[in-house]
């Protein structure tokens, strides 16, 4: 069996059997119970809700990220363990939506880690949802889903805008030193 | 020669037991799924799972993580050989009943040794009520092979097997009602299903002692459970329903059991650890007691 039949193979395999990391921050969170139970019953795909980040394969984010969230979510993807891809649920992962303007919420998820799926909608259906886990075992199959490798590849890009949001969470207020010195 | 024809046995045994029992995880989601009214996934979705959890990459936590999965791998791959299934019985040992058991015990040991050592709260509190659980269980069961070793006068499984030749009425299940219901009881502890999956309990604990495996890890620990599902069931069947005169027969009687043991795990909630431990305690106990009471009287 050659290298590329046996990669092939492994990918086929990874294809069947996903399992999902919910960050549900979001109010998308909602839409996903009936793709978990018996209306639309994502098993049947071998995708199955897992409990912590080592065990998984996809991390499913549910709408808006705050600064202070993205950062627990950046914790997360990098504690997954290669091959993992990033579904990005909601119009607020793709341009903040009704956030788009606030001070504390990020914009765009693509700029701090890889994003292989955006599934729009403000919130999508169950439908979707399973449209798009259909769509990534599709990609997964052919190879085509290579985020993981682009966030190691490009790390100082993500590291650099990360760190900008991250820099930025300076009090908005005057520092609390200088509140008790003028007091 | 005797030794290499036992080792490739051996090996091909164990093989068995893991596809054995991935089938069965695999048929028993898919009649969950069932019983939920889903269509849930196919059966062999277990072989999926883990070729693609070996084929991850994977973070280790230390050598004792690494030791700890091994040993209690190898420790239930040790046990699966000393299991007479139909025809096949590799090591016609004396007494291997308790061998079996003091091996799955060296399991559990070695998986406490190993997700210990990963420093996660979560994992020392799954597997602390997994030791927890084990006294209780292993209580009542011990009570049963009691009065199983006094009834048949052997401390091999085999042996109990060839008492209970010669038709239904034969069986220890009818022979020793009152054992076979706390032994029943105790295999539902054994096997971690419902009302007594605490160890597991993942919204509560985050799956317990897995939450700190990914990758091959968690691909080792679940070809741990699989062989524990085969021999758990394995020691019912050769105790209790008469043994089978070839595989396909064990095969079949052990998959009666977890499909028992499945039932009840789809109508029932979860226990807490300390009323999981007292009511193992009190009902499986009782009966082992009085079945090992009127074996000796």
């Amino acid at each position: 069996m050659s290298q590329s039949q046996w990669s092939e193979l492994v990918n086929y395999f990874r294809g069947r059997s996903m399992w999902m990391l919910h960050y549900c921050t979001g109010c998308g969170a909602i839409e996903l119970p009936p793709v978990m139970t018996s209306r639309w019953d994502m098993e049947r795909f071998g995708i199955i809700p897992m409990a912590t980040p080592r065990q998984a394969d996809i991390l499913l984010i549910t709408g808006y990220l705050s600064i202070k969230t993205l950062k627990r979510v950046v914790y997360t993807y990098d504690q997954m363990s290669t091959p993992k891809w990033v579904l990005g649920f909601g119009s607020c992962t793709i341009n903040g939506g009704i956030y788009w303007d606030s001070y504390n919420v990020i914009d765009r998820l693509d700029k701090y880690i890889p994003v292989d799926i955006y599934i729009a909608g403000c919130m999508p259906r169950p439908e979707a949802i399973m449209d798009s886990f259909i769509k990534l075992r599709e990609m997964v199959q052919k190879g085509e889903a290579k985020g993981y490798e682009k966030y190691t590849k490009n790390y100082e890009w993500y590291k650099a805008n990360q760190d900008h949001v991250f820099g930025r969470s300076e009090p908005v207020l005057r520092k609390a030193e200088e509140v008790t010195k003028s007091a | 020669m005797t030794i290499l024809l036992k080792l490739i046995q051996g090996i091909g045994v164990g093989a068995l037991s893991i596809a054995v029992g991935l089938l069965f995880i695999g048929i028993g989601r898919k009649i969950t799924a069932r019983i939920q009214r889903r269509y849930g996934p196919p059966p062999i979705q277990n072989f999926f799972d883990i070729f693609k959890l070996l084929s991850k990459r994977s973070i280790s936590h230390g050598f004792a993580f690494d030791l700890g999965l091994i040993a209690g791998f190898s420790a239930l791959l040790a046990a699966v050989v000393f299991l007479p299934m139909g025809q096949i019985n590799i090591f016609p040992h004396n007494s291997s009943l308790i061998m079996i058991i003091y091996l799955m015990t060296m399991a559990y040991l070695g998986m406490a040794m190993g997700v210990s050592s990963s420093g996660n709260p979560n994992a020392t509190i799954g597997i602390a009520r997994a030791l927890t659980m084990m006294m209780g269980y292993e209580v009542p069961f011990a009570a049963v092979i009691f009065s199983v070793y006094i009834f048949s006068r052997t401390g091999s499984l085999a042996n109990i097997v060839a008492a209970q030749s010669g038709g239904f009425l034969n069986w220890n299940l009818v022979r020793l009602p009152f054992g076979f219901v706390a032994a029943e009881i105790a295999l539902q502890g054994m096997l971690g299903e419902k009302p007594f999956d605490m160890t597991i309990a993942p919204s509560e604990i985050a799956s317990g002692p897995m939450v700190e495996m990914g990758g091959k890890y968690l691909g080792f620990g679940m070809l741990q459970h699989s062989i524990g599902l085969f021999i758990e069931t394995g020691i019912m069947v050769d105790l209790f329903l008469g043994g089978a005169s070839n595989i396909w027969i064990f095969i079949a009687k052990q998959f009666v059991l977890y499909f028992a043991a499945l039932m009840i795990n789809a109508i029932m909630p979860r226990f807490r650890i300390e009323e999981g431990v007292s009511f193992m305690w009190k009902f499986p106990l009782l009966l082992g007691v009085v079945q090992a009471l009127i074996v000796v009287l």
